[in-house]
């Protein structure tokens, strides 16, 4: 820990210099900005009550504070050199007790995997297995390593810094921001440095993906839905600071499938993908089938299920030109 | 009997949350009871007791619900004792987000919900601040974007919480934090003594004591005014 007694002999200043985030913070704590000469405790303690009562946290313990945000942010900035290369499951148990049939199921950065089974058969506890990084703690009795090691606890236990990032269908924007106002609050929230740069990949990429494009100042809860789907892709490719994506499924109108999980595997991350569709589930390179609480199998994608894709494909192809064909009135084109 | 003191902003999820945790305690043979306070009306008992779980609820009626909680919370926790409880969890409703019912030494939970807006962790104050662990709810609707923006403003309001994200529907990580719940064992006989992690208002004012007439003559006691700002400042 930051050592408290350091920060206490710091001036508001020298703390702005040395911890620029620091200054928001203390906004945000509602603590008076104006005598920077002086420390946060000289300052705390020439508060009125009123001020104080504003504070809420006392002197020493706002201190505290300050030192636990101060750790925080720096864990936070220097998370990229934390990176997640390997995902690893070791056998847990099924809904009745017994045991897995595999040993250890390894998943590395840029590969997909998609996760099929019946509903209810345990797709949703496998993640919650992997979103808590369990250490056989959990009902299915998993562990999880990240790099081959126990996760680090505060996978667990600090809301900003998940492991993993989820997309799903019924997910909205409820923010009443433009594209661009929306994208720069997430890269701010993340300190992130090329900030400008980034925003303008997202809105570049997020056009790539969807069918018809929309511009930086469009409103985000006036998208539609193949171009929310596209720009949510976009963003946590790009944004989101998690190194593994969950997708409950990706509709089929409005966005390239394929070109969104090659967009999210080319950001290094690994992708798992919960889903009933044939094409999206040949589309990942494993399958993990899970059937009463258990992965039952981890099969690899073979030559043959390839050009069964391609088909799967041609197919979907034609449907769409049929479907984009009588949108605009015209007699449908030959089937052949 | 370990004593856990739930809060958040109305509709936020506590009673979803809360539901879906005692299910994962049970899965761990361990007890746990509700007691409820709300200020005029809940049928949320109802839905306790409908999966067996001991229950009792308490209306603050025209007492502010903060005031109402403190001055019964040692009933309350005798009440749980004689029950024969290993866990018991208050819940109550945060409405004016100027107080809070956390207990030093005893854990208190914020339930907040991602729908609410990103800047709900800066008005809620001590119900936010001073929690040891904040359960952020309805995270399967909206956006990635907005869960991380939302859950990096709690942390900024609350630096030293443990922060995670509850599907108060689906029950998704009520277990992992049920497991929060019970790491020590401790055997709370009284909190008689104990001590408000934050005290109530100061304020007290002819409308606290019934007036209703509205005018300067009417209003005695600890009564502050809006800063408006006077003509001249605003032709500047």
């Amino acid at each position: 820990m930051k050592s408290k007694n350091n920060l206490q002999e710091l001036s508001l200043a020298e703390l702005i210099d040395k911890y620029p985030y620091i200054e928001s913070f203390l906004v945000e704590q509602k603590f008076p900005l104006v005598r920077k000469d002086l420390t946060i405790l000289e300052i705390y303690h020439q508060l009125s009550e009123g001020e104080k009562e504003d504070i809420v946290i006392e002197g020493e313990e706002f201190l505290s504070r300050v030192s636990a945000y101060i750790e925080n942010m720096q864990d936070f900035l220097g998370e990229k050199e934390t990176g997640v290369e390997l995902l690893s499951l070791l056998a847990g148990n099924d809904k009745d007790g017994n045991q897995e049939q595999y040993e250890r199921i390894d998943i590395k950065t840029g590969e997909i995997v998609a996760l099929l089974g019946p509903t209810g058969s345990g797709k949703s506890r496998l993640l919650a297995d992997i979103e808590w990084a369990a250490q056989g703690d959990s009902p299915t009795g998993r562990t999880i390593l990240i790099n081959g090691e126990k996760a680090a606890k505060e996978w667990r236990m600090n809301g900003s810094k998940k492991l993993v990032a989820q997309l799903s269908q019924n997910m909205n924007f409820v923010m009443d921001l433009s594209v661009e106002e929306f994208l720069c609050l997430h890269a701010e929230s993340r300190l992130l440095e090329n900030e400008h740069e980034l925003v303008k990949k997202v809105i570049q990429k997020a056009n790539d993906l969807a069918g018809e494009t929309f511009s930086a100042t469009s409103q985000i809860t006036s998208l539609s839905g193949g171009q929310s789907r596209a720009l949510m892709i976009a963003d946590t490719a790009i944004l989101s600071s998690s190194p593994i994506i969950l997708i409950d499924e990706i509709e089929n109108a409005g966005i390239d499938r394929e070109k969104a999980l090659d967009l999210l595997v080319g950001e290094e991350k690994i992708v798992l993908m919960a889903t009933h569709d044939p094409t999206l589930a040949l589309m990942a390179d494993k399958r993990i089938v899970i059937n009463n609480g258990a992965i039952v199998d981890f099969i690899e994608r073979n030559n043959r299920e390839k050009d069964i894709l391609r088909d799967l494909k041609a197919v979907n192809d034609k449907l769409a030109k049929l479907r984009k064909e009588l949108r605009y009135g015209k007699r449908p084109s030959l089937f052949d | 009997m370990n004593l856990v003191t739930f809060s958040g902003p109305p509709s936020s999820g506590k009673t979803a949350v809360i539901l879906k945790t005692i299910r994962a305690l049970r899965e761990r043979n361990i007890k746990a009871g509700v007691v409820k306070f709300d200020c005029l009306y809940t049928d949320d008992d109802k839905l306790y007791a409908r999966e067996d779980i001991p229950v009792k609820k308490g209306l603050a009626g025209s007492l502010c619900p903060d005031h109402y909680f403190v001055s019964n919370i040692e009933e309350v926790v005798q009440w749980g004792r004689k029950k024969g409880l290993d866990l018991l969890i208050t819940e109550s409703a945060g409405l004016c987000n100027r107080c809070s019912p956390y207990i030093k030494d005893i854990k208190a939970v914020c339930v907040i919900d991602n729908l609410s807006g990103i800047n709900t962790p800066r008005k809620i104050g001590p119900m936010l601040k001073t929690a040891d662990i904040v359960l952020i709810t309805k995270g399967d609707i909206v956006s990635q974007a907005e869960r991380e923006v939302f859950a990096s403003r709690v942390r900024a309001v609350n630096p030293d919480a443990v922060i995670m994200h509850i599907n108060g529907l689906t029950g998704q990580g009520a277990y992992e934090f049920s497991t929060l719940l019970d790491t020590e064992k401790e055997d709370i006989k009284t909190v008689s003594g104990k001590r408000l992690r934050f005290s109530m208002p100061s304020a007290m004012c002819s409308y606290c004591l019934g007036e209703k007439r509205i005018g300067e003559e009417h209003q005695l006691g600890n009564v502050k005014k809006i800063e408006l700002g006077d003509e001249d400042e605003e032709q500047k």
